[in-house]
Protein backbone atom coordinates (compact mmCIF):
# COMPACT_ATOMS: atom_id res chain seq x y z
CA UNK A 1 0.00 0.00 0.00
CA UNK A 2 2.68 2.44 1.08
CA UNK A 3 4.89 1.40 -1.81
CA UNK A 4 2.09 1.91 -4.27
CA UNK A 5 1.46 5.34 -2.88
CA UNK A 6 5.11 6.28 -3.31
CA UNK A 7 5.06 5.17 -6.91
CA UNK A 8 2.24 7.60 -7.62
CA UNK A 9 4.86 10.34 -7.42
CA UNK A 10 6.00 9.35 -10.87
CA UNK A 11 2.66 10.41 -12.33
CA UNK A 12 2.98 13.80 -10.68
CA UNK A 13 6.34 14.46 -12.34
CA UNK A 14 5.20 13.00 -15.66
CA UNK A 15 4.25 16.35 -17.28
CA UNK A 16 7.75 17.62 -16.66
CA UNK A 17 9.25 14.39 -18.02
CA UNK A 18 7.22 14.76 -21.20
CA UNK A 19 8.38 18.34 -21.50
CA UNK A 20 11.97 17.24 -21.02
CA UNK A 21 11.69 14.81 -23.93
CA UNK A 22 9.65 16.98 -26.29
CA UNK A 23 10.99 20.46 -25.62
CA UNK A 24 14.57 19.77 -24.51
CA UNK A 25 15.99 16.36 -25.43
CA UNK A 26 14.55 16.04 -28.94
CA UNK A 27 15.39 19.63 -29.98
CA UNK A 28 18.91 19.16 -28.64
CA UNK A 29 19.40 16.04 -30.71
CA UNK A 30 17.97 17.88 -33.71
CA UNK A 31 20.31 20.77 -33.00
CA UNK A 32 23.33 18.48 -33.20
CA UNK A 33 22.24 17.53 -36.72
CA UNK A 34 21.07 20.97 -37.89
CA UNK A 35 24.38 22.45 -36.75
CA UNK A 36 26.06 20.18 -39.31
CA UNK A 37 23.88 21.20 -42.24
CA UNK A 38 23.61 24.28 -44.41
CA UNK A 39 19.84 24.58 -43.87
CA UNK A 40 18.41 27.94 -44.95
CA UNK A 41 14.67 27.10 -44.54
CA UNK A 42 13.79 27.33 -48.25
CA UNK A 43 16.21 24.90 -49.82
CA UNK A 44 17.06 21.37 -48.87
CA UNK A 45 19.57 20.84 -46.16
CA UNK A 46 22.74 19.06 -47.02
CA UNK A 47 25.13 17.59 -44.53
CA UNK A 48 28.32 19.60 -44.26
CA UNK A 49 29.93 18.06 -41.18
CA UNK A 50 31.89 20.52 -39.10
CA UNK A 51 32.00 23.15 -41.86
CA UNK A 52 29.82 25.60 -39.93
CA UNK A 53 32.13 25.40 -36.94
CA UNK A 54 35.20 26.02 -39.10
CA UNK A 55 33.51 28.80 -41.07
CA UNK A 56 32.45 30.52 -37.89
CA UNK A 57 35.94 31.37 -36.71
CA UNK A 58 36.77 32.81 -40.10
CA UNK A 59 33.83 35.19 -40.07
CA UNK A 60 34.78 38.62 -38.90
CA UNK A 61 31.27 39.35 -37.60
CA UNK A 62 31.40 36.32 -35.32
CA UNK A 63 34.79 37.16 -33.86
CA UNK A 64 33.71 40.73 -33.36
CA UNK A 65 30.43 39.92 -31.63
CA UNK A 66 32.21 37.43 -29.39
CA UNK A 67 34.79 40.07 -28.53
CA UNK A 68 32.07 42.64 -27.76
CA UNK A 69 30.34 40.16 -25.48
CA UNK A 70 33.51 39.06 -23.68
CA UNK A 71 34.56 42.63 -22.98
CA UNK A 72 31.12 43.43 -21.66
CA UNK A 73 31.08 40.33 -19.45
CA UNK A 74 34.54 40.97 -18.01
CA UNK A 75 33.67 44.53 -17.03
CA UNK A 76 29.95 44.33 -16.28
CA UNK A 77 29.84 41.23 -14.09
CA UNK A 78 32.23 42.52 -11.37
CA UNK A 79 30.67 45.99 -11.58
CA UNK A 80 27.18 44.57 -11.09
CA UNK A 81 28.27 42.34 -8.21
CA UNK A 82 30.04 45.18 -6.41
CA UNK A 83 27.10 47.53 -6.91
CA UNK A 84 24.45 45.01 -5.81
CA UNK A 85 26.50 44.15 -2.75
CA UNK A 86 26.95 47.81 -1.82
CA UNK A 87 23.22 48.45 -2.24
CA UNK A 88 22.37 45.34 -0.20
CA UNK A 89 24.63 46.50 2.64
CA UNK A 90 23.02 49.93 2.47
CA UNK A 91 19.44 48.68 2.68
CA UNK A 92 20.19 45.90 5.17
CA UNK A 93 19.86 48.43 7.99
CA UNK A 94 16.44 48.61 9.49
CA UNK A 95 16.11 52.36 9.51
CA UNK A 96 12.75 54.00 9.04
CA UNK A 97 11.66 53.94 5.42
CA UNK A 98 14.12 51.26 4.37
CA UNK A 99 11.30 49.28 2.75
CA UNK A 100 10.72 52.06 0.24
CA UNK A 101 14.41 52.19 -0.64
CA UNK A 102 14.49 48.42 -1.09
CA UNK A 103 11.63 48.51 -3.58
CA UNK A 104 13.21 51.38 -5.51
CA UNK A 105 16.61 49.69 -5.82
CA UNK A 106 15.03 46.35 -6.62
CA UNK A 107 12.82 47.81 -9.36
CA UNK A 108 15.02 46.93 -12.38
CA UNK A 109 14.40 43.22 -11.68
CA UNK A 110 10.75 43.76 -12.57
CA UNK A 111 10.65 46.91 -14.65
CA UNK A 112 12.71 45.92 -17.66
CA UNK A 113 12.37 44.98 -21.29
CA UNK A 114 12.15 47.14 -24.38
CA UNK A 115 10.60 50.18 -22.66
CA UNK A 116 13.53 50.66 -20.29
CA UNK A 117 16.04 50.13 -23.10
CA UNK A 118 14.28 52.81 -25.16
CA UNK A 119 14.37 55.24 -22.23
CA UNK A 120 18.11 54.67 -21.88
CA UNK A 121 18.63 55.24 -25.57
CA UNK A 122 16.98 58.65 -25.13
CA UNK A 123 18.94 59.41 -21.95
CA UNK A 124 22.16 58.66 -23.84
CA UNK A 125 21.23 60.85 -26.81
CA UNK A 126 24.37 62.92 -27.53
CA UNK A 127 22.64 66.25 -28.19
CA UNK A 128 19.43 66.31 -26.20
CA UNK A 129 19.79 63.40 -23.77
CA UNK A 130 19.62 63.67 -20.01
CA UNK A 131 23.14 62.43 -19.33
CA UNK A 132 24.99 64.90 -21.53
CA UNK A 133 22.55 67.59 -20.41
CA UNK A 134 23.54 67.01 -16.80
CA UNK A 135 27.24 66.82 -17.72
CA UNK A 136 26.99 70.19 -19.46
CA UNK A 137 25.86 71.75 -16.15
CA UNK A 138 29.36 70.88 -14.95
CA UNK A 139 30.83 72.23 -18.19
CA UNK A 140 31.70 68.75 -19.37
CA UNK A 141 31.23 67.99 -23.03
CA UNK A 142 29.77 64.48 -22.94
CA UNK A 143 30.75 61.89 -25.54
CA UNK A 144 28.49 60.61 -28.32
CA UNK A 145 27.78 57.44 -26.35
CA UNK A 146 26.05 54.91 -28.63
CA UNK A 147 27.09 56.87 -31.72
CA UNK A 148 30.80 56.64 -30.98
CA UNK A 149 32.25 53.10 -31.20
CA UNK A 150 34.64 53.82 -28.33
CA UNK A 151 31.77 54.79 -26.02
CA UNK A 152 29.29 52.01 -26.82
CA UNK A 153 30.64 49.66 -24.15
CA UNK A 154 30.60 52.33 -21.42
CA UNK A 155 26.97 53.06 -22.40
CA UNK A 156 26.04 49.45 -21.75
CA UNK A 157 27.96 49.48 -18.47
CA UNK A 158 25.98 52.50 -17.28
CA UNK A 159 22.77 50.60 -17.94
CA UNK A 160 24.13 47.51 -16.21
CA UNK A 161 25.04 49.45 -13.08
CA UNK A 162 21.64 51.11 -13.01
CA UNK A 163 20.03 47.68 -13.09
CA UNK A 164 22.36 46.14 -10.48
CA UNK A 165 19.83 46.50 -7.66
CA UNK A 166 17.74 43.85 -9.37
CA UNK A 167 20.06 41.24 -7.87
CA UNK A 168 19.67 42.68 -4.40
CA UNK A 169 17.55 40.02 -2.72
CA UNK A 170 20.02 37.14 -2.63
CA UNK A 171 22.67 39.37 -1.04
CA UNK A 172 20.18 40.78 1.42
CA UNK A 173 19.11 37.31 2.52
CA UNK A 174 22.75 36.28 2.96
CA UNK A 175 23.59 39.43 4.93
CA UNK A 176 20.78 38.67 7.34
CA UNK A 177 22.28 35.24 7.97
CA UNK A 178 25.57 36.63 9.27
CA UNK A 179 25.48 36.20 13.06
CA UNK A 180 25.44 39.48 14.94
CA UNK A 181 27.89 38.10 17.52
CA UNK A 182 30.73 38.08 15.03
CA UNK A 183 30.58 41.85 14.73
CA UNK A 184 30.25 42.21 18.48
CA UNK A 185 33.31 40.05 19.04
CA UNK A 186 35.25 41.98 16.40
CA UNK A 187 34.30 45.26 18.05
CA UNK A 188 35.58 44.05 21.42
CA UNK A 189 38.84 43.14 19.71
CA UNK A 190 39.00 46.73 18.46
CA UNK A 191 38.31 46.09 14.78
CA UNK A 192 37.32 49.14 12.73
CA UNK A 193 34.57 49.21 10.12
CA UNK A 194 36.93 48.40 7.27
CA UNK A 195 38.37 45.41 9.11
CA UNK A 196 34.89 44.14 9.93
CA UNK A 197 33.92 44.26 6.28
CA UNK A 198 37.22 42.78 5.12
CA UNK A 199 37.37 39.90 7.58
CA UNK A 200 33.73 39.14 8.36
CA UNK A 201 31.25 40.41 5.77
CA UNK A 202 33.15 39.68 2.57
CA UNK A 203 34.30 36.15 3.51
CA UNK A 204 30.83 35.18 4.68
CA UNK A 205 29.30 36.62 1.52
CA UNK A 206 31.57 34.70 -0.86
CA UNK A 207 29.13 31.79 -1.38
CA UNK A 208 26.43 34.17 -2.57
CA UNK A 209 28.94 36.19 -4.61
CA UNK A 210 29.94 32.94 -6.26
CA UNK A 211 26.32 32.11 -7.06
CA UNK A 212 25.79 35.55 -8.59
CA UNK A 213 29.08 35.36 -10.47
CA UNK A 214 27.96 32.21 -12.27
CA UNK A 215 24.53 33.62 -13.05
CA UNK A 216 26.06 36.98 -14.03
CA UNK A 217 28.42 35.43 -16.57
CA UNK A 218 25.60 33.40 -18.12
CA UNK A 219 23.40 36.51 -18.21
CA UNK A 220 26.11 38.60 -19.87
CA UNK A 221 26.65 36.06 -22.62
CA UNK A 222 22.93 35.79 -23.25
CA UNK A 223 22.26 39.53 -23.31
CA UNK A 224 19.71 40.27 -25.99
CA UNK A 225 16.87 42.73 -25.38
CA UNK A 226 18.93 45.83 -24.53
CA UNK A 227 21.39 45.16 -27.30
CA UNK A 228 18.62 44.54 -29.84
CA UNK A 229 17.01 47.89 -29.02
CA UNK A 230 20.10 50.04 -28.41
CA UNK A 231 22.50 48.75 -31.04
CA UNK A 232 25.64 50.84 -31.16
CA UNK A 233 28.00 52.46 -33.65
CA UNK A 234 30.64 50.38 -35.43
CA UNK A 235 28.82 47.13 -34.58
CA UNK A 236 30.06 47.55 -31.01
CA UNK A 237 26.57 46.77 -29.76
CA UNK A 238 26.34 43.57 -31.77
CA UNK A 239 26.26 41.17 -28.83
CA UNK A 240 26.54 37.43 -29.42
CA UNK A 241 22.82 36.75 -29.11
CA UNK A 242 21.92 39.60 -31.43
CA UNK A 243 24.32 38.21 -34.00
CA UNK A 244 22.84 34.73 -33.55
CA UNK A 245 19.31 36.07 -33.90
CA UNK A 246 20.17 38.01 -37.07
CA UNK A 247 21.83 35.01 -38.65
CA UNK A 248 18.92 32.71 -37.84
CA UNK A 249 15.88 34.89 -38.37
CA UNK A 250 17.30 37.70 -40.52
CA UNK A 251 19.39 35.69 -42.97
CA UNK A 252 17.78 32.30 -42.32
CA UNK A 253 21.13 30.60 -41.94
CA UNK A 254 19.67 28.02 -39.58
CA UNK A 255 22.55 25.56 -39.74
CA UNK A 256 25.14 28.24 -39.11
CA UNK A 257 23.09 29.85 -36.32
CA UNK A 258 22.64 26.49 -34.61
CA UNK A 259 26.40 26.05 -34.67
CA UNK A 260 26.62 29.49 -33.07
CA UNK A 261 24.23 28.35 -30.34
CA UNK A 262 26.39 25.30 -29.60
CA UNK A 263 29.50 27.43 -29.40
CA UNK A 264 27.70 29.69 -26.93
CA UNK A 265 26.65 26.64 -24.95
CA UNK A 266 30.22 25.35 -24.78
CA UNK A 267 31.57 28.78 -23.80
CA UNK A 268 29.06 29.06 -20.95
CA UNK A 269 29.78 25.49 -19.85
CA UNK A 270 33.55 26.03 -19.85
CA UNK A 271 33.31 29.30 -17.96
CA UNK A 272 31.06 27.70 -15.37
CA UNK A 273 33.60 24.91 -14.88
CA UNK A 274 36.48 27.36 -14.61
CA UNK A 275 34.66 29.51 -12.07
CA UNK A 276 33.67 26.39 -10.17
CA UNK A 277 37.29 25.28 -10.12
CA UNK A 278 38.40 28.58 -8.56
CA UNK A 279 35.79 28.10 -5.86
CA UNK A 280 38.14 26.35 -3.47
CA UNK A 281 40.54 29.29 -3.49
CA UNK A 282 38.16 32.03 -2.48
CA UNK A 283 34.71 30.81 -1.52
CA UNK A 284 34.18 30.37 2.20
CA UNK A 285 32.62 27.10 3.28
CA UNK A 286 31.62 25.99 6.71
CA UNK B 1 29.43 54.57 2.48
CA UNK B 2 28.80 53.32 5.97
CA UNK B 3 29.27 49.60 5.86
CA UNK B 4 28.14 47.83 8.96
CA UNK B 5 25.88 44.93 9.40
CA UNK B 6 22.23 44.15 9.68
CA UNK B 7 21.10 45.53 12.96
CA UNK B 8 17.98 44.68 14.81
CA UNK B 9 15.31 47.37 14.78
CA UNK B 10 15.89 49.86 17.53
CA UNK B 11 19.67 49.69 17.41
CA UNK B 12 20.74 53.21 16.72
CA UNK B 13 23.54 54.22 14.48
CA UNK B 14 24.46 57.54 15.93
CA UNK B 15 23.02 60.72 14.54
CA UNK B 16 25.72 61.70 12.07
CA UNK B 17 25.86 58.26 10.55
CA UNK B 18 22.09 58.06 10.35
CA UNK B 19 21.94 61.34 8.44
CA UNK B 20 24.72 60.12 6.18
CA UNK B 21 22.80 56.89 5.58
CA UNK B 22 19.74 58.82 4.47
CA UNK B 23 21.79 61.08 2.21
CA UNK B 24 23.31 58.06 0.43
CA UNK B 25 20.04 56.10 0.27
CA UNK B 26 18.08 59.05 -1.11
CA UNK B 27 20.78 60.04 -3.60
CA UNK B 28 20.88 56.48 -4.91
CA UNK B 29 17.09 56.32 -5.13
CA UNK B 30 17.00 59.54 -7.13
CA UNK B 31 19.43 58.04 -9.64
CA UNK B 32 17.19 54.98 -9.85
CA UNK B 33 14.07 57.06 -10.44
CA UNK B 34 15.62 59.61 -12.77
CA UNK B 35 15.07 57.62 -15.98
CA UNK B 36 11.36 57.38 -15.19
CA UNK B 37 11.08 61.07 -14.36
CA UNK B 38 12.86 61.89 -17.61
CA UNK B 39 10.61 59.52 -19.54
CA UNK B 40 7.39 61.02 -18.16
CA UNK B 41 8.68 64.58 -18.46
CA UNK B 42 9.66 64.05 -22.10
CA UNK B 43 6.31 62.44 -22.87
CA UNK B 44 4.51 65.60 -21.74
CA UNK B 45 6.71 68.07 -23.62
CA UNK B 46 6.14 69.72 -26.97
CA UNK B 47 8.58 68.87 -29.73
CA UNK B 48 10.31 72.22 -29.27
CA UNK B 49 10.96 71.61 -25.64
CA UNK B 50 12.16 68.07 -26.16
CA UNK B 51 14.97 69.38 -28.35
CA UNK B 52 16.21 72.17 -26.12
CA UNK B 53 19.72 72.92 -24.94
CA UNK B 54 20.26 73.14 -22.02
CA UNK B 55 17.80 70.43 -21.03
CA UNK B 56 14.61 71.31 -19.18
CA UNK B 57 13.65 69.05 -16.31
CA UNK B 58 9.94 69.76 -16.58
CA UNK B 59 7.78 70.89 -19.48
CA UNK B 60 6.68 74.54 -19.34
CA UNK B 61 3.62 73.79 -21.42
CA UNK B 62 2.10 70.40 -20.88
CA UNK B 63 0.77 68.49 -23.86
CA UNK B 64 -0.84 65.11 -24.34
CA UNK B 65 -0.16 65.20 -28.07
CA UNK B 66 2.60 62.59 -27.68
CA UNK B 67 0.13 60.12 -26.20
CA UNK B 68 -2.36 60.69 -28.99
CA UNK B 69 0.38 60.24 -31.58
CA UNK B 70 1.70 57.10 -29.86
CA UNK B 71 -1.74 55.51 -29.90
CA UNK B 72 -2.07 56.40 -33.59
CA UNK B 73 1.19 54.69 -34.48
CA UNK B 74 0.51 51.43 -32.63
CA UNK B 75 -2.67 50.22 -30.90
CA UNK B 76 -0.91 50.00 -27.56
CA UNK B 77 -3.91 48.79 -25.58
CA UNK B 78 -4.57 46.02 -28.06
CA UNK B 79 -0.94 44.96 -27.94
CA UNK B 80 -1.08 44.86 -24.14
CA UNK B 81 -4.21 42.75 -24.40
CA UNK B 82 -2.35 40.39 -26.75
CA UNK B 83 0.36 39.98 -24.14
CA UNK B 84 -2.30 39.22 -21.55
CA UNK B 85 -3.86 36.66 -23.90
CA UNK B 86 -0.52 34.86 -23.94
CA UNK B 87 0.19 35.40 -20.25
CA UNK B 88 -3.04 34.11 -18.70
CA UNK B 89 -3.07 30.52 -20.01
CA UNK B 90 0.70 30.43 -19.64
CA UNK B 91 0.52 31.36 -15.96
CA UNK B 92 -2.24 28.84 -15.29
CA UNK B 93 -0.30 26.04 -16.95
CA UNK B 94 3.09 26.96 -15.61
CA UNK B 95 2.02 27.45 -12.01
CA UNK B 96 -0.38 24.53 -11.71
CA UNK B 97 1.83 21.99 -13.44
CA UNK B 98 4.97 23.19 -11.66
CA UNK B 99 3.16 22.72 -8.36
CA UNK B 100 2.08 19.20 -9.34
CA UNK B 101 5.61 18.22 -10.31
CA UNK B 102 7.13 19.85 -7.24
CA UNK B 103 4.67 17.90 -5.09
CA UNK B 104 5.78 14.70 -6.81
CA UNK B 105 9.46 15.46 -6.22
CA UNK B 106 8.97 16.63 -2.65
CA UNK B 107 6.62 14.06 -1.15
CA UNK B 108 7.13 10.71 -2.92
CA UNK B 109 9.99 8.27 -3.15
CA UNK B 110 9.63 6.66 -6.55
CA UNK B 111 12.27 5.02 -8.66
CA UNK B 112 14.61 7.42 -10.41
CA UNK B 113 13.41 10.44 -8.48
CA UNK B 114 16.86 11.73 -7.55
CA UNK B 115 18.29 11.21 -11.02
CA UNK B 116 15.34 13.03 -12.56
CA UNK B 117 15.72 15.87 -10.13
CA UNK B 118 19.41 16.23 -10.98
CA UNK B 119 18.54 16.30 -14.68
CA UNK B 120 16.00 19.00 -13.99
CA UNK B 121 18.60 21.11 -12.20
CA UNK B 122 20.94 20.64 -15.14
CA UNK B 123 18.30 21.88 -17.59
CA UNK B 124 18.13 25.13 -15.62
CA UNK B 125 21.69 25.81 -16.74
CA UNK B 126 21.01 24.84 -20.33
CA UNK B 127 20.76 27.84 -22.58
CA UNK B 128 17.43 28.15 -24.33
CA UNK B 129 19.37 29.20 -27.43
CA UNK B 130 20.43 25.66 -28.33
CA UNK B 131 16.88 24.33 -28.52
CA UNK B 132 15.47 27.58 -29.93
CA UNK B 133 16.03 26.94 -33.64
CA UNK B 134 14.96 23.26 -33.81
CA UNK B 135 11.89 24.08 -31.72
CA UNK B 136 11.02 26.96 -34.02
CA UNK B 137 11.37 24.71 -37.07
CA UNK B 138 9.17 22.05 -35.50
CA UNK B 139 6.41 24.54 -34.71
CA UNK B 140 6.61 25.98 -38.23
CA UNK B 141 6.36 22.54 -39.76
CA UNK B 142 3.30 21.83 -37.65
CA UNK B 143 1.73 25.05 -38.94
CA UNK B 144 1.97 27.03 -35.72
CA UNK B 145 4.23 29.80 -36.98
CA UNK B 146 2.82 33.26 -36.29
CA UNK B 147 0.63 32.02 -33.45
CA UNK B 148 0.69 32.14 -29.66
CA UNK B 149 0.64 28.35 -29.29
CA UNK B 150 4.46 27.90 -29.22
CA UNK B 151 4.69 30.58 -26.55
CA UNK B 152 1.98 29.05 -24.35
CA UNK B 153 1.96 25.27 -24.73
CA UNK B 154 5.42 24.44 -23.31
CA UNK B 155 4.32 26.11 -20.06
CA UNK B 156 2.01 23.14 -19.47
CA UNK B 157 5.08 20.98 -18.84
CA UNK B 158 6.08 23.15 -15.91
CA UNK B 159 9.14 25.32 -15.46
CA UNK B 160 12.32 23.95 -13.88
CA UNK B 161 13.04 26.99 -11.72
CA UNK B 162 9.45 27.15 -10.43
CA UNK B 163 9.48 23.42 -9.66
CA UNK B 164 12.76 23.84 -7.82
CA UNK B 165 11.38 26.75 -5.84
CA UNK B 166 8.09 25.05 -4.93
CA UNK B 167 9.74 21.76 -4.02
CA UNK B 168 11.77 23.56 -1.35
CA UNK B 169 8.55 25.06 -0.08
CA UNK B 170 6.67 21.74 -0.01
CA UNK B 171 9.51 19.98 1.77
CA UNK B 172 9.08 22.17 4.83
CA UNK B 173 5.52 20.88 5.34
CA UNK B 174 5.45 18.37 8.24
CA UNK B 175 4.77 14.74 7.25
CA UNK B 176 1.83 14.49 9.66
CA UNK B 177 -0.26 16.70 7.42
CA UNK B 178 -0.55 14.22 4.58
CA UNK B 179 -0.33 11.11 6.80
CA UNK B 180 -3.49 12.26 8.55
CA UNK B 181 -5.23 12.90 5.24
CA UNK B 182 -4.18 9.50 3.88
CA UNK B 183 -5.47 7.69 6.95
CA UNK B 184 -8.79 9.41 6.28
CA UNK B 185 -8.66 7.79 2.85
CA UNK B 186 -7.94 10.91 0.82
CA UNK B 187 -6.40 10.43 -2.62
CA UNK B 188 -3.03 11.93 -3.54
CA UNK B 189 -4.70 14.47 -5.74
CA UNK B 190 -6.99 15.44 -2.90
CA UNK B 191 -4.05 15.85 -0.51
CA UNK B 192 -2.36 18.01 -3.10
CA UNK B 193 -5.43 20.16 -3.63
CA UNK B 194 -6.68 20.43 -0.08
CA UNK B 195 -3.42 20.50 1.88
CA UNK B 196 -0.46 21.55 -0.25
CA UNK B 197 -1.91 24.10 -2.63
CA UNK B 198 -3.50 26.16 0.17
CA UNK B 199 -0.32 26.00 2.26
CA UNK B 200 1.79 27.18 -0.66
CA UNK B 201 -0.44 30.10 -1.51
CA UNK B 202 2.16 32.86 -0.95
CA UNK B 203 4.70 30.92 -3.00
CA UNK B 204 2.15 30.36 -5.75
CA UNK B 205 1.34 34.06 -5.90
CA UNK B 206 5.04 34.87 -6.17
CA UNK B 207 5.37 32.42 -9.05
CA UNK B 208 2.30 33.80 -10.80
CA UNK B 209 3.88 37.24 -10.67
CA UNK B 210 7.22 35.99 -11.99
CA UNK B 211 5.52 34.10 -14.76
CA UNK B 212 3.55 37.17 -15.75
CA UNK B 213 6.61 39.43 -15.70
CA UNK B 214 8.52 36.89 -17.74
CA UNK B 215 5.88 37.05 -20.46
CA UNK B 216 5.41 40.80 -20.26
CA UNK B 217 9.14 41.52 -20.64
CA UNK B 218 10.06 38.74 -23.06
CA UNK B 219 11.25 39.98 -26.43
CA UNK B 220 13.24 37.17 -28.06
CA UNK B 221 10.53 34.50 -27.95
CA UNK B 222 7.82 36.82 -29.23
CA UNK B 223 10.12 38.20 -31.89
CA UNK B 224 10.76 34.72 -33.23
CA UNK B 225 7.22 33.43 -33.27
CA UNK B 226 4.98 36.39 -34.04
CA UNK B 227 4.99 38.01 -37.47
CA UNK B 228 1.70 39.74 -38.20
CA UNK B 229 1.13 43.15 -36.71
CA UNK B 230 -2.34 42.46 -35.38
CA UNK B 231 -0.79 39.80 -33.15
CA UNK B 232 1.96 42.08 -31.84
CA UNK B 233 2.57 42.09 -28.11
CA UNK B 234 3.53 45.18 -26.18
CA UNK B 235 7.25 44.40 -26.41
CA UNK B 236 7.03 43.93 -30.18
CA UNK B 237 5.02 47.12 -30.52
CA UNK B 238 7.67 49.11 -28.70
CA UNK B 239 10.55 47.42 -30.51
CA UNK B 240 9.04 48.20 -33.91
CA UNK B 241 7.78 51.69 -33.01
CA UNK B 242 10.59 53.64 -34.65
CA UNK B 243 10.48 51.62 -37.84
CA UNK B 244 6.75 52.30 -38.08
CA UNK B 245 7.18 56.05 -37.81
CA UNK B 246 10.24 55.98 -40.06
CA UNK B 247 12.18 58.19 -37.67
CA UNK B 248 12.73 58.27 -33.94
CA UNK B 249 10.00 60.44 -32.41
CA UNK B 250 11.16 60.73 -28.82
CA UNK B 251 7.97 62.31 -27.48
CA UNK B 252 5.55 59.62 -28.66
CA UNK B 253 8.15 56.94 -27.95
CA UNK B 254 8.40 58.02 -24.31
CA UNK B 255 4.61 58.17 -24.09
CA UNK B 256 4.38 54.62 -25.45
CA UNK B 257 7.12 53.36 -23.11
CA UNK B 258 5.40 54.92 -20.13
CA UNK B 259 2.08 53.35 -21.04
CA UNK B 260 3.81 49.97 -21.38
CA UNK B 261 5.34 50.34 -17.93
CA UNK B 262 2.19 51.43 -16.09
CA UNK B 263 0.81 47.90 -15.51
CA UNK B 264 4.22 46.74 -14.30
CA UNK B 265 4.66 49.70 -11.96
CA UNK B 266 1.17 49.24 -10.56
CA UNK B 267 1.83 45.54 -10.02
CA UNK B 268 5.14 46.29 -8.29
CA UNK B 269 3.51 48.76 -5.90
CA UNK B 270 0.51 46.55 -5.24
CA UNK B 271 2.31 43.22 -4.87
CA UNK B 272 5.76 44.34 -3.72
CA UNK B 273 5.49 42.06 -0.69
CA UNK B 274 5.32 38.98 -2.91
CA UNK B 275 8.08 40.15 -5.21
CA UNK B 276 10.36 40.96 -2.30
CA UNK B 277 9.54 37.81 -0.31
CA UNK B 278 10.14 35.58 -3.30
CA UNK B 279 13.83 34.86 -3.05
CA UNK B 280 14.05 35.22 0.71
CA UNK B 281 11.37 32.64 1.20
CA UNK B 282 13.12 30.25 -1.12
CA UNK B 283 16.27 30.91 0.85
CA UNK B 284 18.43 30.45 -2.22
CA UNK B 285 21.90 30.22 -0.78
CA UNK B 286 25.24 29.63 -2.41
Amino acid sequence: MREKRQRAGFYFVLPWLIGLCVFTALPMLAAVYIGMTDWDIVGNASFVGFDNYIKLFQEEAFVRSLWVTIRYAVLAVPLIIATSLAIAVLVSRNNRGVGVFRVIYYMPAIVSGVAVAIVFKWILDPSYGLLNGVLSFFHIQGPDWLYDPAWVLPSYLIMAVWGAGGGLLTYLAALKDIPEDLYGAAMIDGANTFQKVRYITVPLMTPIIFYNLVLGIIGAFRKFTDAYVLGGAGKEGNFYMVYLYEEAFGHYRMGYATALAWVLFVIILLLTFVVNWTKKYWVYSE
Amino acid sequence: MSVEKVKKPGTHMGKVRLVLWYVVAIAGSLIMLLPFVWMISTSLKTENEIFTVPIRWLPTQFTIQNYIKALEVVPILKCMLNTVIIAVPKIIGEVFVSALVAFGFARFEFKGRNVMFMIMLATMMLPYEVTMIPTFMAWSTLGFADSYVPLVLPAFCGSASFIFFLRMYFETVPRDYEEAAWIDGASNMRVFRMVFLPLAKPALITICLWSFMGTWNDLLGQLIYIDSQEKYTIQLALASFSSMTGETLWGPLMAASFMALIPVLVLLLYAQKYFMEGVKMGGIKG
